[in-house]
């Protein structure tokens, strides 16, 4: 399967005043295949939100190359769509608009039809006319997730994207990823600080270390859906996990 | 739902307050200075020939023109000041200086320019309705949260389109704001323009009855006119406040 994400030897390191830098990232690579979820645990502060930043083209790099659907990352595009905890639905249009509004200029009937095909998918056909501030924490979300896969992005970035739900919502917002997952497949990436999620949703969880930010260790999550946290395979590997992040004693 | 006696509240204070003026009136003895009940004789009195209509019509024309001028440029100049740093540093200081003179300070400059027709209120109007607007969408626009233009950036949104559909929307309530301060500063500055020399509007109407054989009632009835419309204004531009599309800023 072909790379959706190709990002080779990649430095970042932000300027503090004329005589220090603070170096992120140095020589950072990482591929994602087609379809593929990976999940980003690290300490926070480590970096992972500049490493979206970069693939996503908000920041650019010092050094390196960085690809996403065979095209080079010049600066933030619709081939790699980012999702963060904060949400940044349009507050000002309904539901509906936020949909058809990042497709303007495609032809009516298509955009028309996708806006429809996405919010059924992410189960808010019944609040089309909604402004966002009439919808849930999650239903937000929801609708975050729909606009992103409207424009039929190759690459979706989560960055905590569940991170200001409460549990409940949180656990329900996982099963919604994983289903439409399978109705869809899309190439993700995910950053999140809870291993739970990273192992129920992952196909890959990489481990990161604190900055400047490397890769600890890639676990392959080879555990079929739907996954339970109580599998003893799960167990162990949250364990070695939460190790490797020295959140537990050796 | 607000309980009755709290609804009844403003009707009450308004009904003390004429009692009041009604008392007072009738203990200082006073013959010049109208009882409310004068004052109302008086409206009905202008109000019967048309005479009253006329100069509301007017004070409203003129307010209509100078504040939809103000804010057709006062908007697009507040969004372009709050975007680029560069309009910014540039505009704002003479923006700043020239705020703070009053509008009534502009009079002699507005009759030696536009003479004493219509264009001298209107060209008061609009200078007072101007920076309240500037001012509001400037402040509107830097207030925008960065997440939603990074996201636009992310669609592909850039340019004059991002402007128009998100940045503009996103400063909206905050641009309202400046909008309802305009209109109340428009309609405040009116009344006072139309002092100077004109045959129409609720300002000549208030000099006009003093003048004309000191009828106290005509200008108390005049005054209370201008007061209502003003509520009246505020009250449609309040609702404005509470479209969708603006009040989403207030809902959460």
């Amino acid at each position: 399967m072909p790379a959706d994400i190709d990002a080779r030897d990649v430095w970042k390191a932000y300027r503090l005043d004329d005589a220090r830098t603070l170096p992120v990232l140095e020589g950072f690579s990482l591929t994602v295949a087609q379809h593929e979820l990976v999940a980003l645990v690290g300490p926070s502060g480590c970096g992972k939100s500049t490493l979206l930043d970069l693939l996503a083209g908000f920041q650019r790099p010092d050094r390196g190359s960085i690809a996403v659907g065979g095209q080079a990352v010049r600066g933030p595009n619709r081939n790699g769509i980012l999702i963060t905890q904060r949400g940044a639905v349009f507050p000002w249009i309904s539901a509906w608009r936020n949909l058809t509004f990042v497709l303007d200029g495609m032809p009516e009937e298509e955009k028309t039809q996708r806006a429809r095909h996405y919010l059924e998918l992410v189960g808010l056909q019944d609040f089309l006319s909604a402004f966002p501030y009439q919808l849930s924490g999650g239903m937000l979300q929801r609708l975050e997730l729909a606009r992103a896969l409207v424009v039929s992005p190759d690459v979706l970035y989560m960055d905590e994207p569940f991170g200001s739900l409460d549990a409940l919502t949180r656990l329900r917002m996982r099963q919604e990823l994983l289903r439409i997952r399978r109705e869809e497949p899309q190439t993700t990436v995910l950053v999140t600080h809870d291993v739970d999620e990273a192992i129920a949703l992952a196909d890959r969880v990489v481990v990161l270390s604190e900055r400047p930010m490397r890769v600890t260790r890639i676990v392959e999550i080879a555990i079929e859906h739907p996954r339970s946290m109580a599998d003893p395979r799960a167990v162990a590997l949250k364990d070695s996990i939460l190790r490797d992040l020295g959140a537990i004693a050796e | 739902m607000p309980s009755r006696a709290s609804r009844a509240s403003p009707y009450l204070v308004v009904a003390i307050l004429i009692a009041t003026w009604w008392a007072v009136v009738r203990l200082s003895g006073t013959q010049i200075f109208p009882g409310p009940w004068e004052v109302v004789l008086g409206t009905i009195a202008l109000a019967k020939d048309g005479v009253l209509l006329h100069h509301i019509a007017a004070s409203l024309m003129r307010v209509a023109v100078g504040y939809l001028g103000a804010a057709a440029l006062a908007i697009p100049l507040g969004v372009a000041m709050g975007w680029s740093a560069v309009a910014y540093r540039a505009l704002n200081p003479v923006i700043q200086m020239l705020r703070p003179i009053s509008p009534i300070a502009w009079i002699p400059l507005a009759i030696l320019w536009f003479g004493v027709g219509n264009a001298s209120p209107i060209f008061l109007i609009f200078l007072s309705s101007f920076f309240p607007m500037v001012v509001g969408t400037i402040a509107g626009v830097h207030a925008v949260e960065r997440h939603y233009i990074r996201a636009a950036e992310n669609f592909g949104i850039t340019g004059l389109p991002l402007l128009r559909h998100v940045v503009v929307p996103a400063a909206m309530a905050q641009i309202v704001t400046g909008m309802r301060i305009g209109l109340g500063v428009a309609w405040l500055v009116v009344v006072a323009a139309e002092m100077v020399a004109i045959d129409s509007g609720l300002g000549f109407l208030i000099i006009d009855s003093r003048n004309a054989g000191n009828r106290y009632d005509l200008v108390v009835a005049a005054m209370v006119i201008i007061g209502v419309i003003g509520f009246a204004l505020d009250v449609l531009m309040r609702r404005v406040e509470r479209v969708d599309s603006v009040k989403w800023r207030y809902a959460r």
